[in-house]
């Protein structure tokens, strides 16, 4: 994986001094808290319902084990013994001072990670397939082209005030495992007719309130020319993005109301002028990234065959593990999804104990994944066992990938200020009821997502199932949506109708998955199901 | 000609706090973007948020000056538009004008502002910590700094 050089270290322990006497500046009241709050959070601090939380960015979900580490050593010094995996493959902290920022900040420097704009009205922390360089279908390896969009978009001077926030994600393969059309802009490595690798680009959309999937804009962007095309794209929506009314900043609304061609249309005339200003790093710059993602030494001849004489194991390895690339090795998920528990939640020594798991399974490397879990991508096949039986000693070895209890949860009204409702009861609530009426392994794939506000970071448009909390008359409520999809086949849930309160929300959800489990054809998965059949037999269900 | 400006809001020598050019500061008061397009001789413009830099392109020879407001800091449009007068060619005054302020001053100075007149002056100390803080810069933007890829690869 990438490792700084003098000059990002420099520059990152160079962000640690400025944030520092930023605070200061705060503490002793010279820098009041208005002109704060955008650099606070360009550090990745929130002001939330009981104290600050602090953001991490975890680069294109990628860490290594001394990284990890300090994770768990981080949620242990300054937070009170836990971290939270976030939906953008981030990690963040509920209990922090805002005077322990700079010290936390530094502590991260020492192992090469940061808080760099993981909020505020910027380009955020870039995202990416969390099977990268090793998934068995990808092109190639999506990370290298993350990692000089990072770097171009670190501090980039006229991009720090956008409207609006401004999420990236790039993948490099058929399935899209990152919701990479429902991004700001969505990069799609391809190749063209003459073989070349270049980037396809999707731009406007997003979740939030008004939830749209991306329009390709471009079909090929050639590699030489990735930074001065997105600075384009970015410089376009940095003038005529709407500024009047922050529900509409964000560029989804802009590609909307100008159409697709005519944003398309702007940015070209961007990119032309700016082809001649020499921004563009030269290809030998993603050649120096590329060499850090080159392969580990992943051995060959290794067995495929794995003893499934113990059925519990056998259910973890078809459920959550993913074919890999080279033969005799898998990607494996560690849930963070016990039943009952707090959705992407992970104690510091549990951080530690996946840390030193990395170490020893997976060439020193894991991945976040935006549901809220942890990848060890290079796990051998005959070694699985072993893991397995490790991760289940820790309380890590939930055999739910992508099943209904996988819950995709924003922390809701336990935390965030700006809720409706809470998500994380309800989480719990629902993956206790299908782990007590025994349907959750019936069920097959069936991703539930829940947000507590329309500001939708539990994704919950793109949930097979998908829940809502608003606020109806000072009470909490819940509205369902169905048929939402984050992947390829990229669709937005309808809401099926008069919401329920929290029980009622939970009954609401498993007489869904009954209307499916009586109406499925053979192989259909809920969504496939909800597609064929559509939203009335399930209205019926719920309502008639 | 100050009649074109009624409120009087442009920025007098004065008001500039930090410059980093040579030459003689012009004292003619900066006009709206309508009235300087029907003056064929005003040399100073002011350009707010939402009018487009690229009005100007066509008259870059006869600017020495350009104030850029920023009502807001937080309303970014002003970097784009010194940016796009710089990469026009445009080598006169580019002075921030408005809301600006220390956090801010060395992130405008990187897209071509030259001159800044905060609407209330700024710790010169802070500013000067901002403006040395950066070792290196990840981007190229006209600034006559060499980004970190141009050091890797000379
Ligand atoms: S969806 Fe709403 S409640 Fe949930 S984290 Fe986002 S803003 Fe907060």
């Amino acid at each position: 994986m990438y490792k700084y050089d003098q000059y990002d270290q420099a520059m990152v322990d160079a962000r640690v001094e400025e944030f520092r006497d930023q605070t200061r500046r705060r503490l002793e009241g010279t820098l009041a808290e208005e002109h704060f709050r955008p650099l606070r959070l360009q550090n990745g601090l929130y002001l939330q319902l009981h104290a600050y939380m602090l953001r991490v960015a975890v680069p294109y979900g990628t860490l290594n084990s001394a990284q990890m580490h300090a994770l768990g050593d981080i949620a242990d010094k300054y937070d009170r013994g836990y971290g939270h995996f976030t939906t953008r493959q981030n990690i963040q902290y509920n209990w922090i001072k805002l005077e322990d920022a700079p010290d936390i900040l530094a502590d991260l420097a020492k192992v090469e990670m940061h808080a760099i704009q993981t909020s505020g009205n910027c380009i955020r922390n870039i995202s990416s397939d969390h099977y990268a360089g090793a998934a068995a279908d990808e092109l190639i390896d999506p990370r290298p082209y993350a990692e000089l969009l990072r770097q171009w978009s670190s501090f980039h001077p006229e991009f720090l005030a956008l409207p609006r926030k401004f999420k990236i994600a790039v993948i490099a393969s058929e399935t899209d495992r990152a919701a990479m059309r429902l991004h700001d802009i969505g990069i799609r490595m391809v190749k063209n007719d003459a073989g070349e690798i270049g980037c396809a680009f999707y731009v406007g959309g997003g979740m939030g309130r008004t939830p749209m999937i991306g329009p390709l804009i471009r079909d090929f962007v050639p590699l030489d020319q990735l930074i001065t095309y997105s600075e384009a794209c970015l410089r376009v929506y940095n003038r005529y993005g709407r500024r009047d009314n922050k529900y509409k900043a964000r560029i989804k609304i802009l590609v909307h109301e100008l159409g697709a061609d005519e944003y398309a249309r702007q940015v070209e005339e961007e990119f032309a002028l700016l082809l001649d200003q020499g921004i563009e790093p030269p290809l030998a710059e993603l050649e120096r990234i590329k060499a850090y993602f080159a392969d580990p030494d992943f051995k060959s001849g290794l067995t495929e065959e794995l003893d499934r004489s113990d059925p519990d194991f056998a259910l973890w390895v078809d459920r959550n593990t993913h074919a890999h690339k080279v033969p005799g090795y898998v990607s494996a998920t560690i849930s963070l999804k016990p039943t009952g528990g707090i959705p992407g939640d992970a104690s510091a020594d549990q951080i530690r104990l996946m840390a030193a798991l990395t170490r020893e399974y997976s060439f020193d490397e894991c991945r976040v994944t935006h549901a809220q879990n942890i990848v060890l991508p290079h796990v051998e096949i005959g070694r699985l066992h072993e893991l397995w039986s490790k991760l289940e000693e820790a309380g890590l070895g939930t055999p739910n990938l992508d099943q209904i209890d996988d819950i995709i949860a924003c922390p809701g009204l336990d935390y965030c200020s700006l809720a409706n409702a809470r998500s994380i009861p309800v989480a719990q609530k629902i993956s206790e009821r299908f782990a007590a009426n025994g349907k959750a392994g019936e069920l097959g794939q069936l991703k539930l997502k829940i947000s507590g506000c329309i500001n939708a970071c539990g994704h919950h448009h793109a949930g097979h199932i998908g829940i809502l909390g608003v606020d109806r008359k000072g009470k909490e409520n819940y509205q369902l949506l169905l048929g939402g999809c984050e992947a390829e086949d990229t669709s937005l849930g309808k809401i099926t109708g008069p919401g329920f309160d929290e029980d009622g929300i939970v009954d609401a959800v498993e007489k869904a998955t009954d209307v499916y489990l009586s109406n499925r054809e053979d192989g259909e998965r809920f969504l496939d199901t909800y597609r064929r059949i559509g939203m009335d037999p399930f209205k019926e269900a719920l309502y008639g | 000609m100050a009649d074109q400006n009624e409120n009087g809001d442009w920025t007098s020598p004065d008001d500039v706090q930090f410059r980093f050019r040579d030459d003689e500061v012009i004292s003619v008061p900066a006009v709206t973007v309508d009235s300087f397009k029907d003056q064929t001789n005003a040399q100073a413009v002011r350009i707010e948020p939402g009018d487009d830099a690229r009005d100007l392109l066509p008259y870059l020879d006869r600017l020495s000056l350009v104030e850029v407001n920023f009502p807001a800091f937080t309303d970014g449009r002003g970097y784009s538009a010194a940016r796009i007068l710089r990469e026009a060619g445009f080598t006169g005054e580019l002075r921030a004008v408005g809301e600006v302020l220390v956090d801010q001053v060395a992130l405008m100075r990187r897209c071509g502002f030259d001159a800044f007149a905060p609407e209330k002056k700024l710790n010169e100390a802070d500013v000067e910590a901002t403006f040395s803080r950066w070792p290196h810069v990840y981007q190229a933007t006209g600034d006559g700094r060499e980004p970190i890829w141009k050091l890797r690869h000379g």
